[in-house]
C-alpha cells in the first residue's frame, strides 16, 4: 500500500460496522458492570474490578471514537505515557493508606 | 518563493514546516486540554475512592430500581449520543452537510435527555430523601460533597458540551465551520462520555442498594 492510500484509510477511521459493534461492547460491558454491583463483593475488590472494566471502556472510546487507533503514533506517544504515569502517581500511596486508615478506625 | 534552509524545515517533520502529529493545531489544542480535563476528573474520582474505601459508614442510596434503572438508561443514553456524533464526523468527512447537521441535533437531543434525567434524580434526591451536599440520613455526609460535586461537574462538561454542539452545527450548517471543528468538536463530546464511563461505576455502583 502506497504511503498516500495508507493516509486516506488512516483518515477514513474505522468503518459504521465496526463503531457500532464498539458501541454493542460498551453497552455490554456496563450491563456486566451493573450485574458486578450487586455480587457484595468486598469495596477494594469491587473498586478494582470496575476500574479495570472502566479502563477498557475508556481505550475502547479513545480508540475508536476519538479516532486515536487511527492517528500518527507520535500523537499517542505524546497524549498517553505522560498521563498513565500522572494518574500512576496520584495512586502510588492510595491502597497502603486506604487500608492503614481504615486499621486505625475504632470499630 | 522559499529560500533552501526554508524549504529544509518545511520537509522536516520536527523543525516547524508540519506539524509532527499530522494534525492541526485546533485538534492537538483539544487533545490537551482533554489530557489536562482528564486529570482533574482523575484526582476527584481518586479521592473519592480512596474516601469510599475509609468509610465503612458510607451511604448506600441507590436501590436497583429507581436509581440503578435510571443512572444506567442515563449511561446508554450518553453512549448512543457519542455513536450520533460519530457518524456526525463521518458525514462531515464526506461534505455532508445536512446529514452532518442531523446527527449533531441528534447527539445535542441525547445530551439533553441526559441531563434532564440526571436533574430529576438530583431533584428526587434532595427533596424526597434529604440528601444535601453537606449531610444525608445515611452515613457519612461526605457522601454529598463527592456525589454532586463529581456529577454536577460532569454534568457542567455535557450542558457546555451542548451549546459547543449547537453552535458548530450552525456554523457548519451555514459553511463556516470545516469538518475539522466538527472531529474537535467530537473528540470532546466523546471525552464527556469516557468521564461517565469512570463515575457511573465508582460513583452508583459502588453505593447500590442490596
Amino acid at each position: 500500500m502506497n504511503t498516500q492510500a495508507h493516509a486516506e484509510e488512516a483518515h477514513a477511521g474505522a468503518s459504521v460496522g465496526t463503531n457500532v459493534a464498539i458501541w454493542i461492547g460498551l453497552v455490554a460491558i456496563t450491563g456486566l458492570e451493573v450485574f458486578l454491583a450487586y455480587e457484595q463483593l468486598q469495596p477494594s475488590v469491587m473498586l478494582t474490578v470496575l476500574v479495570v472494566l472502566s479502563v477498557v471502556k475508556a481505550a475502547m472510546i479513545m480508540s475508536y471514537f476519538m479516532h486515536l487507533k487511527y492517528e500518527k503514533f507520535s500523537l499517542v506517544l505524546l497524549l498517553i505515557p505522560a498521563t498513565i504515569f500522572c494518574i500512576c502517581m496520584m495512586f502510588i500511596f492510595f491502597f497502603p493508606e486506604a487500608f492503614r486508615l481504615l486499621q486505625l478506625r475504632s470499630h | 518563493m522559499h529560500d533552501v534552509k526554508t524549504e529544509a524545515a518545511l520537509d522536516s517533520a520536527w523543525s516547524g514546516g508540519k506539524s509532527p502529529f499530522a494534525i492541526g493545531s485546533k485538534k492537538l489544542g483539544m487533545w490537551l486540554f482533554i489530557i489536562s480535563d482528564t486529570l482533574t476528573f482523575s484526582v476527584l474520582l481518586i479521592t473519592y475512592s480512596y474516601s469510599r474505601l475509609t468509610n465503612p459508614d458510607w451511604p448506600r442510596p441507590f436501590p436497583i430500581n429507581p436509581a440503578i434503572i435510571f443512572s444506567t438508561t442515563m449511561t446508554v443514553v450518553l453512549l448512543a449520543s457519542s455513536l450520533t456524533m460519530v457518524m456526525a464526523v463521518m458525514a462531515a468527512q464526506r461534505n455532508d452537510r445536512k446529514k452532518t447537521v442531523m446527527w449533531m441535533v441528534a447527539t445535542m437531543v441525547g445530551g439533553l435527555l441526559f441531563t434532564g434525567l440526571h436533574l430529576t434524580e438530583w431533584f428526587n434526591m434532595i427533596t424526597k430523601e434529604h440528601f444535601t451536599i453537606t449531610g444525608n440520613p445515611e452515613g457519612t455526609p461526605l457522601f454529598g460533597a463527592v456525589f454532586f460535586g463529581i456529577t454536577g461537574l460532569h454534568m457542567t462538561h455535557v450542558m457546555i458540551g451542548v451549546i459547543y454542539l449547537g453552535i458548530v452545527a450552525v456554523g457548519y450548517g451555514r459553511g463556516k465551520f470545516s469538518a475539522e471543528d466538527v472531529e474537535v468538536n467530537g473528540l470532546y463530546w466523546h471525552f464527556v462520555d469516557l468521564v461517565w464511563m469512570f463515575v457511573f461505576p465508582l460513583i452508583y455502583l459502588m453505593s447500590v442498594k442490596y
